[in-house]
Parts: C-alpha cells; structure tokens; sequence
C-alpha cells in the first residue's frame, strides 16, 4: 500500500508477535527506497506496543528494539508521554520513510498529561532533557524513563543532581543531546528495560567512549533487563526481571559518589 | 510491422482475438528475451559482469502473460526470472544491459543484481531476491487499488513453484481470497527451485490445487504455449480488474539452463532429462507455429531475429559505455534526507 501512494498504519498487536514480519520490515521495507534507487518508497508506520510490568508473561512482554535498530532505512520512534506521543505520531506518519512506533504497554494506562489540541509534530530524532541536573547523566526511554524521573526527583531531596534524557527517537538517534550533556555532567548511565547485550545501551556507550571519553569522570553504567528470554509471568519472575525507582536511585547514588 | 500472410494456413490458429502484430509482438518479446540473456551470459563468461541468470523455457508464459498486463493502468510485482514479462510491458534492451553492467543509469543506480529492475513508468515493482516476498507487496498494492476505489486496474504477481512452499505465499493469497482483491497470481513452475525438484517441494504436483483450499479460482495453462498464457491471464486480470477477484494461474514450463552463472546444473539433473525437454523449447515452437499459419514467412522471421541482435548488440555497447556509480553512491537513498552515518 506504502509503494502505491498510501499512508498504511499496521498495527501489531503485541511487539513479541512482530517476528513473522521481520522478512518485510528489514529486508524489505527497509530496503524499498535504497534499492530502487528512490522509485519506490516505503512510508509505513508500524505501532506497536512492547514491554513488560503487566503480568504479559513470556510473549506479551518483550522489548524488541535491539532486534530493529540495527538496520539503515528504518526509523524507531519510542515516546513516553502523551503529548510526544502525539507529536511524534504524526512525524511518523508524514515521513517518507517507513518508521516503528513503539509504546509501553504499561504506560497506557500509568502514565497521563495533557495533550495539546489541534495538530502539531515533534521532529524524530530529537532527545528531550526531561529533568535537568548537574552531577549525572541518564538516558532512557519508555518505562523506565518514568521510574527513571522518579528516582532522580528522589535524589533531587537528597541534593543530588541529576540530568534525565528522554531519548524519543532510537534511530536516528540523537547524539548531540546525549553528548552536550555528558560534556556537562561527566557521568553517563544507561537505563533500559531491554536486555543489557546489544541493546540499545551498548551502542549509546559505545558512541561516548569514541567521542567523549575524555569528558567522562566514571565508567559509563548500563542498567539494564537481565540476559534472559523474557519474563516470566509468576510474580517472583516478573519483578526479579524487572527494575524499580528505588533500584534505579541506587545506581545513580553510586555513580554520583565515584 | 505490417504482416502479409503469404499463404492460407490450414490448421486453424486459436488466437484468442490476437492480431498478427500482436503475435509477431509476442514472438519479438521472446527472441529479444533469449538474445538478451545468451548476452548474460556471453558477458559474464567474458569476464565483464560477475554475475547472470537465465530463464530460458519461461518465454512464452512471460510474453503471454504481458501481453494480458495493461500499460500504464495495472501493476506488476514480479520475480527475478521475468525478463520476458518486463521487455514485454516495455523495459527496453538498454534498461536490461544498464543492469547488467550495474551501471550508475540503472534503476537500482547498480545496488541490485542483474534483471532486480523497478520502474514507476511502467508500473513494475521493485525486485526483491527473497523468494516470496513480493507476496505481501503484491497483495498491498491490490488492496491500495480496492481501498481507494480504483476500478478497472488490476495487480499481476509472478513466482516460481519454489515460492509456494515460503509462509508468505500462502498469508497472500490467502488475503487476497478474503478481500477479493484485483489480482492475479501467476506461477511459473519450472520443475525446479535451483536443485530442489518439485517432488521434494510439494506433496502432489500442481500449484493451482492449492487454489481451492483458500476460496479462489484457480487454473492450470501449458506454460510453453504463449497464446494459451495469454488468454488464461488475460481472463482472469479481466476478472480482476472488474472486480470478481483474485485468480491463481498455475503455467507449467521448464528450467532449460542452470539456475544462475553459479550454479551447475549437473550436479543434480541429468543432461539427457534437459535434452528431452528441449522439444517443447517454445522459441523455436512459436517461431514454427507462426511460420506454419502463415502469419510470418522466413524472411521475416529472419529479418525479426537480425532486429532483435542489432538491438542487443546497441544496447550492450551503450549500455557498457556508462559510468559505474560513484562510491559516494553507496550513501545515498537509506532515507529520504541526507543520511548521517551513526560513526565514521
Ligand atoms: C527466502 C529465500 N530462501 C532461499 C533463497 C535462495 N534461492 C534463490 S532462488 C531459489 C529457488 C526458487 O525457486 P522457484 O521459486 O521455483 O523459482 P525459480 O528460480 O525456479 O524460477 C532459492 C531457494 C532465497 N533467495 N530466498
Ligand atoms: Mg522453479
């Protein structure tokens, strides 16, 4: 429908069910405009909701950014307020490009502000200091980035300052927020509720050690889902795999004191 | 070309309202089909081009089966194997050698393997390699047809019988069928999927079957026989393109040659089972039939084949004499903007 002037929105209904069209996404949306050579674009938006903390067991709980931010051509967009939801939405929609939406499942119903009338975009590929601070940087995205906020508002009490990067868009990414405020807070830790190998965190330290090493204070941290499949749907599995505020705080008080 | 019958014919020819210039068409798509990749071929042994495949024995379904297609008004989302289809709705020789040579004019700029071709003009989808995957494009397209009210307009998707055994195949067509959407899907089933024969790929031997299971029509057509290709996909396109639906047509030809300039065929086939095949090469047949009915006579058929070559002999020197893309190219097209490479 994309390749014929359309604008299709597919919706899938929980990320884990999103395998049987990585052939279509990677190899083939992806690729439309590239091996066409510009004839044939793909603009294909794809929401999806992702993530765990409800109880979803094995296959309604995954985060599968990491599967898709590997590929040149895509776009991933993971907002985690409504306003941005909106704004970044309609971004999707009128880029040329075929883009994955991602939404925490959980956020749905925990998380409310206000949403703007009227239309209005948020350009992808745009970070948004949420909360600005002094002594530590701390980039993530959906869930966590909530309970991310809590944790530094937290500290805040404690006179510890800390900077928290809602990062929005995951490709393309945006290095010159992430960048600016490293060179501020000389401190980097990565929170994300995917798994902690090639996720999402290996690319963003991986990016201030080349460029900005010499700024940092501390090793970078990752704070991030253990190396298993998914979580798992008895209680104990669930909350063992998943962080919390309050583990959250402790990461970044120690980063603080290093 | 105005054709003259010299002499009456006494068999009777079933042309299914075919002109003799449709016909002669129809014959000037196959030769230029089968010059165009013994030139493939010739290249690559040359050492000019690493790479060329082939799709001898599949002629007269693709110049059928174009014939059917109406320019500027249906979509075509072919396979890798559809060099007839495409020269026969109108990619021109030159279009074929520029990605041969993977030139920089070539419509993938020289991303894509040979015959990969993508062309807005002629409404001919981008190629994937990925058997099967033009599936779910073709279906979409069709369904963008059906979605914004479009009448008259019809999809026609090609694959090989290697492709109905892929998932994507059957979510396809069995969408299509759900939706009653304007599309054809025309099987070329050449026996062969590189060196997995048809017995290891199905459990019984004809794709059209499948058909039934999901709630379509679907038929079956002597793949070597051009008119007969072109009246069943003519048909059901027309029943397309009025809105009865989707149709399978299954047409049964032949491998002749190896799968690619990578492949050998011996290895897995007998030369004695291709020799036995080559009496129903529909080249020579067609040529002979239009010959037999008098609606060419030698010298032109002669005269067609020194068209064909010159054509192809241009095309190959124009085409050669092009520029490869720059390495700067390889940058380009991943969006829409500029891209930003991530690290340098
Ligand atoms: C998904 C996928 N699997 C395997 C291949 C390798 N491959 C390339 S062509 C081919 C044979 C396909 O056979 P068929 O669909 O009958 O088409 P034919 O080449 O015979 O026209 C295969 C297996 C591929 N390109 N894509
Ligand atoms: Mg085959």
């Amino acid at each position: 429908m994309a390749m014929e002037g359309l604008r299709p929105i597919a919706e899938i209904q929980f990320a884990d069910f999103i395998y049987p069209s990585f052939n279509q996404i990677v190899g083939e949306a992806a690729k439309i405009r590239y091996r066409s050579n510009g004839e044939y674009t793909c603009p294909l938006v794809i929401r999806t909701p992702y993530g765990g903390g409800v109880r979803g067991a094995l296959s309604h709980s995954v985060s599968i950014e990491a599967l898709f931010y590997h590929v040149p051509g895509l776009k991933i967009v993971a907002p985690s307020f409504p306003d941005d939801v909106k704004g970044l939405l309609n971004a999707a929609i009128d880029d040329p490009d075929p883009v994955l939406f991602l939404e925490h499942k959980k956020t749905y119903r925990l998380i409310k502000g206000e949403v703007p009338d009227g239309h209005y975009t948020i350009p992808l590929g745009k970070a948004n200091v949420r909360k600005a601070g002094t002594q530590l940087t701390v980039v993530s995205y959906g869930l966590y980035l909530h309970w991310a906020l809590e944790a530094a508002q937290r500290l805040q009490e404690e006179n510890v300052s800390v900077e928290v990067i809602d990062l929005r868009s995951i490709r393309p990414m945006d290095k010159t927020a992430i960048l600016t405020s490293v060179q501020k807070t000389r401190k980097l830790l990565i929170v994300h509720e995917d798994n902690k190998f090639g996720g999402i965190g290996a690319e963003i330290s991986a990016m201030v050690a080349e460029e900005a090493l010499f700024s940092l204070d501390s090793p970078i941290r990752r704070l991030c889902g253990p190396d298993v499949p998914s979580m798992g749907y008895a209680l104990p599995l669930e909350e063992e795999f998943m962080s919390s505020p309050a583990e959250m705080a402790d990461a970044m008080r120690a980063m603080v004191k290093f | 070309m105005a054709i003259k019958p010299e002499a009456q014919s006494k068999v009777s020819l079933e042309r299914h309202g075919l002109t003799d210039e449709q016909l002669v068409a129809i014959l000037r798509t196959m030769l230029m089909q089968r010059t165009l990749e013994n030139r493939g071929f010739q290249l690559n042994r040359q050492g000019k081009i690493p790479f060329a495949s082939a799709s001898e024995g599949h002629e007269a379904v693709q110049a059928g089966a174009a014939m059917a297609f109406e320019r500027g008004k249906d979509i075509l989302v072919p396979y890798y194997r559809d060099l007839g289809l495409a020269l026969g709705i109108g990619l021109t020789p030159y279009e074929v050698l520029l990605s041969l040579f993977a030139r920089a004019a070539d419509h993938s700029a020289g991303r894509q393997f040979p015959h990969h071709y993508a062309s807005r003009r002629l409404g001919l989808h981008t190629i994937s390699s990925i058997i099967a995957a033009q599936l779910p494009h073709a279906v979409g397209a069709a369904f963008a047809l059906q979605y914004s009210g479009e009448t008259g307009r019809a999809v026609l998707t090609t694959f090989g019988d290697g492709a109905t055994s892929e998932g994507e195949w059957h979510e396809s067509v069995n969408f299509a069928a759900v939706h009653t959407l304007p599309i054809v899907f025309l099987c070329e089933n050449n026996e062969w999927a590189i060196s997995t024969p048809l017995s290891k790929q199905m459990g019984q031997p004809d794709v059209f079957k499948r058909a039934e299971g999901y709630g379509l029509p679907g038929g079956v057509v002597d793949g070597m026989d051009p008119i007969a290709c072109y009246a069943a996909v003519g048909a059901a396109m027309q029943r397309a393109r009025s809105g009865g639906g989707p149709t399978l047509v299954e047409a049964k030809c032949y491998r002749f040659l190896s799968h690619t300039t990578d492949d050998d065929d011996r290895t897995y086939r007998s030369p004695d089972e291709v020799q036995a095949r080559r009496k129903d090469d529909p080249v020579p047949c067609f040529e002979r039939l239009l010959v037999e009915r008098a609606v060419l006579n030698a010298e032109q058929v002669e005269a067609l084949k020194r068209g064909v070559l010159e054509e192809t002999n241009d095309a190959t020197d124009r085409a050669e004499a092009m520029a490869y893309p720059d390495a700067a190219d390889l940058y380009e097209k991943v969006y829409a903007e500029g891209w930003e490479p991530w690290t340098v």
